[in-house]
Parts: structure tokens; C-alpha cells; sequence
């Protein structure tokens, strides 16, 4: 059995969900709800890099990297302001965060 | 066949890990599951042919984003049974949305064909394996055509850096610290007082 591009989409379709479902079900904690953005970012890099290999071109790949890049910073700054609310605040519960009445 | 094991072996621990990642009771285990659903996949992309980015992945998830969601996890002393209240209120509709979405999506991938001009199209044509390797092809191609590309990401990367630190760092009012300025600005007036001790009487 030949493992195709499908299969890659598959796996990265069910990841994906996984990543929007961990957002509907933990809607009180930031920290799971960081980490399902995390989750989705991957299945989009999984798409990128199975189509990349499909289609033979090497760009899928380079804009995996740069999702990467920006995943990883998404992850750092999303944590420090975490950090600084949990300082000021003493909870991270998601309901709580509306000083800003937005 | 053989790829086709480790395919599903992959794949298969990838979404197990997943879905505990979102379900599991204590943030310190969803790490480890999301550290784990990220080295799984990892595997993936190594089956795919993208040997730099498996283990970049390795390296950046593994290496520094997941220990720094472990740092934050075990760092801040919250109440997590309280911040699960509600799961299973939730339930319901999240599987709504979830099981149509999902629905959706892989109707899209059983469906799909690929336009017959898009063969002949490819940007950059990944080179035969044999005489050069996948980091090289990317080198080559990251440092010439995408360079500024590659440069925004690194302003990216240095600016998420700048913000974390000038977010949590936080200055105690009660440690004193040298302050250059205020050193090299003292002069006569601000630094000397003249007072007149009356004989006997002292300060």
C-alpha cells in the first residue's frame, strides 16, 4: 500500500481538529489553549511539507520553516504575557481577563 | 510496506497524543503529550523526504518551546481542577463543530485533484537526494532567493525576544542600583551643603 498525499492530509485534518476542539473544550485555560495552537500550526506544517513532497518543490519546505519561526514566537511572547498576568492577577482563568472591556 | 507501518505507527501515536494533549487532567501531562505528538511527527516528516525540518522540529518544539510551556506550567501555582470546570459543558457543541469540520475537511481531501498545469510548475525543483542532500537544496535556496525572507523571520524572532523580556522583566523599588546618569550629573550644588554648627550645640 502506497502511502500518498492523502493520508498526509488526513492525519493533518484530524490534527487540526484536535487543535480547534482543544480550544472549544479548555476554554478557561490559556496554557491548553496555547498548546492547541501549537497543535494546529503543526497540522499546517504537515500540509506543507506533504505537498512539498508531492509536488516536488523544495518552497513547501521553506515556508514550513518560517511557520516554525513564527509558531515559536507566537509560543514565547504568548508565555511571558501568561507570566505577567498570573503576576498581577494571581489566576489565568480566561472569564477573568476583560480589564480591557474589549 | 515497510513505510507504510511506519507511516500509521506515526500517525497513529500523533493523534492519540494529540487528543490527550487536550483532554488530559494536569497541564504537566499535556507537555509531555504535546512533546511526544511533536516528535511522532517529526517522524512524518522525515517519511516525507523534509529531513532538516523533522529534526528542526525536534529541536525548537522538543528543545525550547515545550520546556518553556513546562517552565510556565510548573512556574505558576494555579488551580487547574478549577480551570477544568465546564469541560464537559462544553462537550457537546465542541463535538458538534468538531465532527462537522473534520467532516469537511476530508471531504475536501477525498475529493481533490491537482490542476494539470500545476506539474510543470513547480518554483523550486527538489534536487535528486543522491547528490545533494535536502539541508543543502534548502541552504541554497533560503540564502539566495528567500534571504529576505529569511532576514524578516529573524527580525520576528528578535522582536518576540525583545517582548518577553521587556514583559516579565519587573524592577523591585527597593533595590538600590547604579544609575550612571544621575552619577555623572551630581554636581556642587546638588551634592554639597554648607551648614553653620552653632559652638556647643552640635547638628
Amino acid at each position: 500500500m502506497v502511502i500518498g498525499l492523502s493520508h498526509y492530509l488526513s492525519v493533518a485534518a484530524i490534527l487540526f481538529t484536535l487543535g480547534i476542539l482543544g480550544i472549544f473544550l479548555n476554554r478557561k485555560n490559556v496554557i491548553v489553549i496555547l498548546m492547541s495552537i501549537e497543535l494546529i500550526l503543526l497540522a499546517v506544517n504537515l500540509n506543507f511539507v506533504a505537498f512539498s513532497a508531492q509536488l516536488n518543490d523544495l518552497v513547501g519546505q521553506i515556508f514550513a520553516l518560517f511557520v516554525l519561526t513564527v509558531a515559536a514566537a507566537e509560543a514565547a511572547i504568548g508565555l511571558a504575557i501568561l507570566v505577567v498576568f498570573f503576576r498581577n492577577r494571581g489566576t489565568i482563568a480566561v472569564e477573568d481577563i476583560n480589564m480591557m472591556k474589549g | 510496506m515497510i513505510e507504510a507501518f511506519f507511516f500509521y505507527l506515526f500517525a497513529a501515536i500523533t493523534i492519540a497524543s494529540a487528543v490527550m494533549v487536550i483532554s488530559a487532567r494536569n497541564p504537566v501531562h499535556s507537555v509531555l503529550f504535546l512533546i511526544l505528538a511533536f516528535v511522532n511527527a517529526a517522524g512524518l516528516f522525515m517519511l516525507a523526504g523534509a529531513e532538516f525540518l523533522a529534526l528542526i522540529l525536534i529541536v525548537v518544539y522538543v528543545g525550547a518551546v515545550a520546556v518553556l510551556f513546562l517552565f510556565v506550567v510548573m512556574m505558576l501555582d494555579v488551580d487547574f481542577a478549577e480551570l477544568r470546570q465546564g469541560f464537559l459543558q462544553y462537550l457537546p457543541v465542541g463535538m458538534l463543530v468538531g465532527v462537522i469540520f473534520l467532516a469537511e475537511l476530508l471531504f475536501v481531501v477525498g475529493a481533490w485533484v491537482i490542476a494539470p498545469h500545476v506539474a510543470g510548475g513547480t518554483a523550486a525543483p527538489i534536487p535528486d537526494m543522491n547528490e545533494v542532500s535536502n539541508i543543502e537544496a534548502i541552504g541554497r535556496l533560503l540564502y539566495t532567493r528567500y534571504v529576505y525572507f529569511f532576514q524578516a523571520a529573524a527580525m520576528v524572532l528578535l522582536v518576540a525576544m525583545v517582548g518577553a523580556i521587556v514583559l516579565t522583566l519587573r524592577h523591585k523599588a527597593n533595590v538600590k542600583r547604579q544609575d550612571i546618569n544621575v552619577q555623572v550629573a551630581r554636581n556642587r550644588a546638588t551634592s554639597m551643603e554648607i551648614k553653620k554648627v552653632e559652638p556647643g550645640r552640635g547638628l
